[in-house]
């Protein structure tokens, strides 16, 4: 019996006590913030979209193999002498042309592995959260910064060049082996007498 | 004339507003009253054993993450600790000390969303929300520290991937400041209220022999009165140099191990967490925290178990190596997957309604389950 | 009322449809319009939130959208619904709560209905809504549908039991049924209301107060379960059964339920006010009769009996964001085993007073 009066008060005393904090809740000021209007700040070390300086990219293809998801998808070419890429802010020097530089953003997982093995520190996560898109296909970014045509001209340069120096390359085997041929044939002048033996 | 009536079988789920994710009940009804209960999982499955075997092992940090991704930083931790007892790695204090500040403030994140899910179960919304404006302030201080708030990637293999921002030994104390009144404002609002009471206490009890039985682990162990804990059981870490109790569910309001003990053990705990943490923000030593990190994880051959406090029970990662960069098998002792198995005899005589508190009170995520 | 409606358009038959739809449209529909608006922005002050804020001032014409949107959405049925009964249930529901404000008197002017069973014929004609409820949920042919129906069901007919102990008791209080006639007896100043004794004298009036007091809670607390507000809300428990026995319907037939459970709680809100609250009457006196401006006055009295009625219904929100749900069997102890043994237990006392 007394536990019913028990009950009875229990009930009703929690659920004004429960009135109350949500009273006092009531005149506290909003914690959220209107958000399309109102946009949050992000701290400096947010990880949100992927961005790549191409002009530091020298290609070494370690972001793409940092990426646990596979969503960079790097190509690139080898220069000529010629026609070199340049050199990156820090002085470095490229190699390769870049011809194929996709991040598939819908598939990243901002993990942020690929922005530490840069050597360049090129790769990088921005600020940027808002870039939603009505195309599938609009969510792969492509960073390389050559067009088709130059592409297929540093191509075609690269197999001239390689061409070039396969050619050079096989002359200058010819050459050995034609002085090869003619040190032996000298040798074999100098001593015919061990030849005969 | 005797009535004529049949068993009701109602599938509560997949797409169901308070199975917690994707997890599908079969339940056997008589009425209101619980026959028999199936779960169903694998709606979330996303092969990350396997996956773990094409990665290397860096890579699989990010992976863990999204096992419990209510607990990432508590997963990182725990994978991170394992490969380095395999490699025989040793990392310096700084990076300990911050290990376990970011590990206790995700155990509080973690318990926020099951304390206030808990509450939207059993129909009491506000408090469901007080609780996820208070978690966005730690997720704020994650931010600030590694950039992400959800998915961290913190924890390497060796080290950590940033060191803590500049003003978060700050904000950290502002938070156990401002948080310490908070709790008991839930408490008021929630975990002395009648209805919340009369709804979870004396519900889905479960024994400390039968929890034993099952494997169970963690909060939910602790509350059929099991003192637990690997923190002080099996610590590792640092965790034996804080002082800090264990929490057991001792029936206030019910029996032992009933659902409102195994929602206060998460209350207490996270009292507990704010005390390690207050103990150990203040003595965070200098140091880098990338110090120890390999250039290149390449385990030696051999495989290790190591297992961890998780906010949801006993997190165990088994890894072989085979002596490459890959991990030959990465096996994941998930908690919310073991304590899962026990559900179908809590709910045995309940009513749908239950169901639900019980389920709330396992706070089971199924990311992890189903992995 | 009535018949100054029949000296303006000549007819009776205009005057009744007139004042019929009256209420309808001076009252409910923007009184729906506001308590929507108004649950949704007490919900997100208590969270720390703002709530609606787009459409318009502060949101103002969020409801106003929503049921433009509404309007215009696809009448969606499931293909092994009983169509009849399921399309019927809305409106029966709805007719339920509308109906109920009848005999209301909103002011001294406006009385829809004076008759002398008003009490009987208010509870009477909202259990109409157990009708419909259960029509709607056992035609959906959805299991979550037919549990929340039958939990619904056997919910508001139990409390209904606590509602006409806690009336039958102010009958004996009043001697009447006539809730305009119970209204005028707590004329003049707020202590002549019922909650503080109503027209007793001396030591009864004393007496009478707590068990008013006693009364009132009880009767708030069942109403509000007959409206399935939280903590009683478990016949649509989101998160148990979805949304209970309204799970199938959508667009128009779905707003009818929710302007029915809307009308309802406004509906129990007014009961209170009449009962315990001096209804239409001010609690200080009208500014009309001090200035001399009579016609001031019956305006002054709804304004008073609106604002006494928003107040409830406030409560009722207030307390919707506080609490959880209790659960069915709960529910019933509730009813069952302090609700009723606490009423009668007041309904007795309170005779033996009306007897010294």
């Amino acid at each position: 019996m007394k536990q019913y009066f028990i009950n009875t008060w229990e009930g009703l005393w929690t659920v004004l006590v429960g009135m109350k904090i949500t009273f006092k809740h009531l005149f506290d000021p909003a914690v959220t913030i209107q958000y399309p209007d109102v946009k949050p700040t992000m701290p400096e070390r947010a990880r949100n979209r992927l961005f790549v300086n191409m002009d530091d990219c020298i290609g070494c293809d370690q972001c793409a193999r940092a990426c646990p998801v596979n969503c960079i998808s790097i190509e690139t070419l080898k220069s000529t002498p010629d026609d070199t890429p340049g050199e990156t802010s820090q002085g470095k020097k490229k190699a390769l042309w870049v011809t194929k530089f996709d991040i598939d953003i819908a598939k990243c997982c901002f993990c942020s592995l690929c922005v530490y093995p840069c050597p360049t520190e090129c790769i990088e996560m921005t600020k940027v959260y808002e870039f939603s898109e009505f195309e599938r296909n609009d969510l792969i970014y492509k960073f390389a910064v050559l067009t088709p045509e130059e592409i297929t001209d540093k191509t075609q340069k690269y197999d001239e060049f390689q061409a070039a120096k396969e050619a050079e390359k096989l002359a200058a085997a010819k050459a050995k082996a034609e002085k090869a041929k003619q040190d032996a044939a000298k040798k074999a002048d100098d001593n015919p007498d061990k030849k005969a033996e | 004339m005797p009535i004529k009536t049949e068993e009701m079988v109602l599938n509560m789920g997949p797409q169901h507003p308070s199975t917690h994710g994707v997890l599908r009940l079969e339940l056997k009804l008589e009425g209101e009253l619980i026959l028999d209960v199936k779960p169903h999982i694998g709606y979330l499955h996303r092969c990350f054993e396997k996956h773990c075997e094409a990665m290397t092992y860096p890579q699989v940090v990010p992976y863990t993450d999204r096992m419990d991704y209510l607990a990432s930083m508590s997963n990182n931790f725990g994978y991170a600790v394992a490969v380095e007892r395999l490699m025989g790695i040793q990392v310096n204090e700084r990076v300990e000390y911050i290990r376990v500040i970011m590990a206790e403030l995700q155990r509080i994140a973690s318990h926020m969303v099951a304390l206030g899910t808990y509450g939207v179960d059993i129909g009491a919304f506000t408090p469901f929300l007080f609780l996820f404006a208070d978690r966005e302030r730690i997720l704020t201080l994650f931010e600030e520290t590694c950039g992400a708030r959800l998915l961290y990637n913190y924890m390497w293999v060796g080290g950590l991937s940033h060191d803590i921002h500049p003003d978060f030994v700050r904000k950290t104390k502002d938070f156990v400041q401002y948080f310490r009144p908070k709790i008991d404002e839930l408490n008021n609002l929630l975990s002395y209220n009648k209805i919340f009471v009369e709804r979870t206490a004396n519900i889905g009890i479960l024994p400390a022999d039968v929890a034993i039985n099952y494997g169970i682990t963690g909060p939910i162990l602790r509350a059929s009165g099991v003192k637990w804990d690997l923190r002080k059981n099996d610590p590792y870490s640092i965790y034996d140099r804080f002082d800090f109790d264990i929490p057991v569910g001792e029936g206030l309001k019910g029996t032992v191990g009933d659902c409102w003990d195994r929602y206060y053990v998460r209350v207490l705990e996270m009292v507990e967490s704010l005390k390690i943490i207050e103990q150990a923000i203040d003595n965070i030593p200098e140091g880098d925290v990338q110090e120890a990190v390999p250039k290149r994880v390449k385990p030696p051959k051999g495989s290790i178990y190591a297992r961890f406090e998780n906010p949801k029970g006993e997190l165990g990662y088994f890894i072989i190596s085979d002596g490459s960069v890959n991990p030959f098998r990465v096996k994941v002792r998930a908690p919310s997957f073991v304590n899962m198995e026990v559900f179908g005899e809590l709910c045995k005589g309940h009513f749908v309604a239950d169901v639900i508190s019980i389920l709330g009170s396992m706070d089971v995520v199924l990311g992890e389950i189903d992995r | 009322m009535y018949n100054f409606l029949i000296d303006i358009f000549g007819s009776p038959v205009i005057a009744f449809f007139v004042a019929a739809a009256l209420p309808l449209f001076l009252f409910i529909l923007p009184y729906a319009l506001i308590a929507v608006l108004a649950e949704r922005k007490v919900s997100a002050h208590m969270q720390d939130r703002l709530g609606p804020m787009r459409t318009g001032y502060h949101g103002i014409f969020q409801t106003v959208a929503d049921i433009l949107k509404l309007i215009q959405k696809e009448d969606i049925t499931a293909n092994s619904i009983d169509r009849t009964l399921f399309n019927f249930a809305p409106y029966l529901v709805f007719i339920g709560s509308f109906a109920a404000f009848a005999v209301l008197p909103f002011s001294s002017f406006f009385v829809g209905s004076s008759i002398d069973i008003g009490l009987f014929y208010f509870l009477a004609i909202s259990s109409l809504v157990v009708a419909g409820i259960l029509m709607g949920g056992w035609s959906s042919n959805n299991k979550y549908s037919l549990l929340g129906a039958m939990r619904s069901v056997s919910q508001i007919i139990s409390y209904e039991i606590p509602t006409a102990i806690v009336v039958l008791t102010m009958v004996m209080l009043t001697s009447t049924l006539n809730l305009d006639t119970i209204t005028n007896q707590q004329t003049a100043y707020f202590w002549n209301w019922n909650i503080l004794g109503g027209a007793a004298t001396g030591i009864a009036k004393f007496l009478l107060i707590p068990l008013m007091f006693a009364a009132f809670i009880i009767i708030f607390i069942s109403t509000l379960a007959e409206v399935n507000r939280t903590p009683f809300d478990i016949p649509e428990a989101e998160s148990e059964l979805v949304s209970g026995f309204f799970t199938e319907y959508t667009g128009m037939k779905f707003a009818m339920f929710f302007l029915a459970e809307y009308a309802n709680m406004l509906a129990v809100s007014f009961l209170i006010t009449v009962l315990f609250f001096g209804g239409y009457h001010s609690p200080f006196g009208y500014l009309g009769n001090s200035l001399g401006i009579e016609w001031l006055v019956p305006i002054e009295q709804g304004v008073w009996f609106a604002t006494k009625g928003l107040t409830f219904v406030l409560v009722q929100m207030w307390l919707r964001w506080t609490l959880p749900r209790l659960r069915v069997d709960q529910l019933m102890t509730v009813c069952w085993k302090y609700l009723i043994p606490y009423s009668v237990a007041i309904l007795l006392l309170v005779g033996f007073i009306t007897l010294i």
